[in-house]
């Protein structure tokens, strides 16, 4: 036990001992708290849906939870189910595997509710392409779109600003 | 020992009298493609299968540009000794069928599966015929694979149910997940059947990810394939890339400068260890060890902020090129590189120790999740899984493929084959690798980072195998007219490692599902491709 509390106090507080980098996405942070605490009460929700990703997306997302951004500090949280999501994040092509079953999670969230779609696949089909037997669209195509993300993957900062700028909409 | 090229399994073959005769056509001689008659498809399996072979990958292919008619089956063993060797035979066009090997390598059931469903190959005396990354509501007719089906159909929806395996019998009761799951992670669906807490049986129905990959690869050239190749599973960018590429070096008979297989390895070893970390935490996690995967994340997000400096992305996509890297290192990077990863391994080792002393975690993985080192052999377990597990196939020594041929890669060795022990061969994983990295930094060659390209002719086929971070990649390609490719078949080392979970949780309490899943870590998308 006492390795564990060396390494604790060793380690500090990571999300605010960086650099500029860093300031950036607190910044983000901060202005994605007061956003939320206006229209959700200091709470956002998220319910992160994979349809048809490469899982590249998932580890930035994954990313975005670490102690350098720490998301949760802002008061958004991923939950795992979608009847009590606020927002759906949704990565990936969507497949024609997927289709349904992204449409029943957009179906058991409850209104209001805020969709972002996050990666270039999750925009346009990105490397795997529209027009294919096995995809049936980009997530616009399946289910309506409130904002959208840049990148193959985009960066945690990226994922942070993008659901700014879907919660200010 | 490494040999030159796989010549046994054909005497073996010829030894009971199956004839067998090496296509030209195929590189790299090494591990060369025997066409055999279609009959002796299942003979040809069962003796592999006696000679403790492993059984690497089942694939079809149509139509090679220099015989429009034929549809061929493949398949893909290995030996630790004897290297690699490929076996083709050619169907009927009209009324493809192909005879069972399932009964010989149970791993190959959901390959032959998928046969059926995307080439609509018959196979004779399969034991589960359901569809597999063929979903229900796709037409019965759909062989996407097949050339007279364009890639751009927009399928009719149909109607169906797949026929989960059931089970009976006082208390048992049966539990759907998926396929959205509760984290951040990939779909699919799991069915349990439990009596009280104790999974009696979980059953996986995969294939929602499917994207119609091995199509979308036809007509690319390699420039462009590498993109794609890239984005098999995200986690593996740099493993999927170099397997593809090097199938298309192989092919095309071009060897690298050894500055470019150097930068692939310390890129791939860098890969292991920052999922090998992440995936550490993430299984304390879900043991309820939050302060492991907190310390665990940290470190996985140092070393992505190292790549976005050093070689501009995080993941480290896009870096490998056919031909070689599309990056090249100087000497105070290297330097850096090479102290950073020394300082991953050093942090991790102190980590263990707490992981180690620390008995609420350590009773959790110990004996959870077991798989027996018979049955890990049997159905060919790879990667971590199986060197918990008693199999330590590893491309690094067997295939050896530069730079591995210069290096001594030790390969951890256990076999008690639960939680606890992939946890550990992950742990000594994360040490060895960051040890390569640092032996392959300190002598870094000479030389161009890239040579030129240049597809081989219409027909010409290449493999190779690559050990990525999750196991041994079996990547195929051939090559049509003008440069492009119109065959691309991978098996990533999810295709077989998935039913090494299967087996594990048998037994083990429904909460305790997660931390097995997190320990086996299998591609969602690598699987339905
Ligand atoms: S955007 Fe890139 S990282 Fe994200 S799912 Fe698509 S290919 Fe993968």
């Amino acid at each position: 036990m006492i390795g564990l509390f060396t390494k604790i106090i060793q380690t500090g507080k990571r999300a605010e001992a960086l650099g500029e980098a860093e300031h950036a996405t607190e910044l983000l942070g901060e202005q994605l708290g007061a956003a939320i605490r206006k229209k959700f009460q200091g709470s956002l929700a998220i319910r992160e849906v994979d349809a048809g990703s490469c899982n590249g997306c998932e580890l930035e997302i994954i990313a975005a939870n670490n102690c350098y951004y720490d998301l949760e500090r802002f008061g958004v949280h991923f939950v795992p189910s979608p009847r009590f999501a606020d927002m759906l994040l949704v990565t990936g092509p969507v497949t024609r595997n997927m289709e349904t079953a992204l449409k029943m999670t957009y179906e058991a969230t409850p209104n209001p509710k805020l969709v972002v779609a996050a990666g270039d696949c999750a925009i346009n089909c990105g490397v795997f392409g529209k027009d294919h037997y096995a995809i049936a669209g980009s997530v616009a195509d399946i289910i309506p779109v409130d904002a959208v993300i840049h990148g193959c993957p985009p960066t945690p900062t990226d994922i942070i600003r993008g659901i700014l700028q879907a919660i200010e909409a | 020992m490494i040999h030159d090229a796989n010549t046994w399994f054909a005497e073996r073959l010829s030894d009971h009298g199956i004839v067998t005769s090496y296509l030209e056509d195929h590189h790299p001689a090494a591990m060369p493609c025997l066409q055999v008659r279609r009959l002796d498809w299942a003979n040809v399996a069962e003796e592999a299968r006696r000679h403790q072979m492993r059984f690497v990958s089942l694939w079809a292919a149509e139509a090679g540009a220099h015989d429009e008619k034929a549809l061929y089956a493949y398949m893909a063993f290995a030996h630790p000794e004897h290297r690699h060797v490929l076996l083709r035979t050619d169907l009927n066009q009209n009324d493809p069928a192909l005879q069972d090997i399932g009964r010989h390598y149970v791993a190959a059931v959901r390959m032959q599966r998928s046969l059926q469903d995307m080439f609509g190959i018959r196979v004779e005396g399969l034991a589960d015929t359901r569809q597999w990354l063929k979903h229900e509501h796709w037409p019965d007719d759909a062989h996407p694979m097949r050339r007279d089906f364009p890639a751009t159909t927009r399928m009719q929806e149909s109607d169906g149910e797949y026929a989960f395996i059931r089970a009976e019998g006082d208390g048992v009761y049966e539990y759907p997940v998926g396929p959205v799951h509760a984290g951040i992670i990939e779909p699919g669906h799991f069915r349990f059947h439990a009596v009280g807490e104790k999974i009696l049986n979980m059953e996986e129905r995969l294939g929602y990810v499917h994207k119609g990959v091995e199509k979308r690869f036809e007509g690319l050239t390699a420039a462009e394939g590498v993109r794609l190749a890239g984005r098999i599973s995200g986690d593996s960018t740099v493993a999927h890339a170099w397997a593809f590429c090097q199938a298309c070096e192989n092919a095309a008979y071009l060897e690298l400068p050894a500055y470019a297989v150097t930068l692939r390895a310390i890129l791939c070893e860098r890969e292991r260890m920052a999922n090998h970390i992440g995936d550490i935490g993430a299984i304390c996690n879900d043991g309820g060890f939050a302060f492991m995967h907190v310390q665990m994340q940290r470190l996985r997000e140092e070393m992505a902020r190292m790549h976005r400096d050093i070689f501009g992305h995080r993941l480290l996509m896009d870096l490998i090129v056919p031909g070689g890297v599309a990056c090249r290192l100087s000497s105070e990077t290297a330097a850096v590189l090479a102290e950073d990863s020394r300082r991953m391994a050093a942090e991790v080792e102190q980590l263990r120790s707490i992981y180690a002393d620390h008995p609420s975690i350590q009773e959790r993985v110990i004996g959870s999740g077991t798989v027996s080192v018979e049955d890990a052999t049997s159905v060919g377990l790879l990667g971590y899984a199986g060197r918990a597990s008693g199999v330590y196939a590893d491309e690094r020594v067997e295939e050896a493929y530069p730079p591995y041929d210069k290096l001594n890669v030790r390969v951890p060795r256990g076999e008690f084959g639960d939680v606890a022990t992939r946890v550990w061969v992950r742990f000594e994983e994360v040490a060895e690798s960051a040890r390569l990295i640092c032996e392959l930094l300190q002598a870094l060659p000479e030389g161009a980072e890239r040579v030129e390209f240049n597809a081989p002719e219409a027909g010409i086929s290449g493999f190779d195998a690559i050990e990525g971070w999750r196991g041994e990649i079996a990547a195929w390609v051939r090559f049509g007219r003008n440069g492009v490719i119109d065959r691309y078949a991978v098996r990533d080392p999810s295709e077989i490692n998935w039913l090494g979970l299967e087996l594990a949780v048998r037994e083990v309490p429904v909460p305790d599902f997660p931390l097995n899943n997190k320990s086996f870590n299998c591609s969602y998308s690598g699987n339905d491709l």
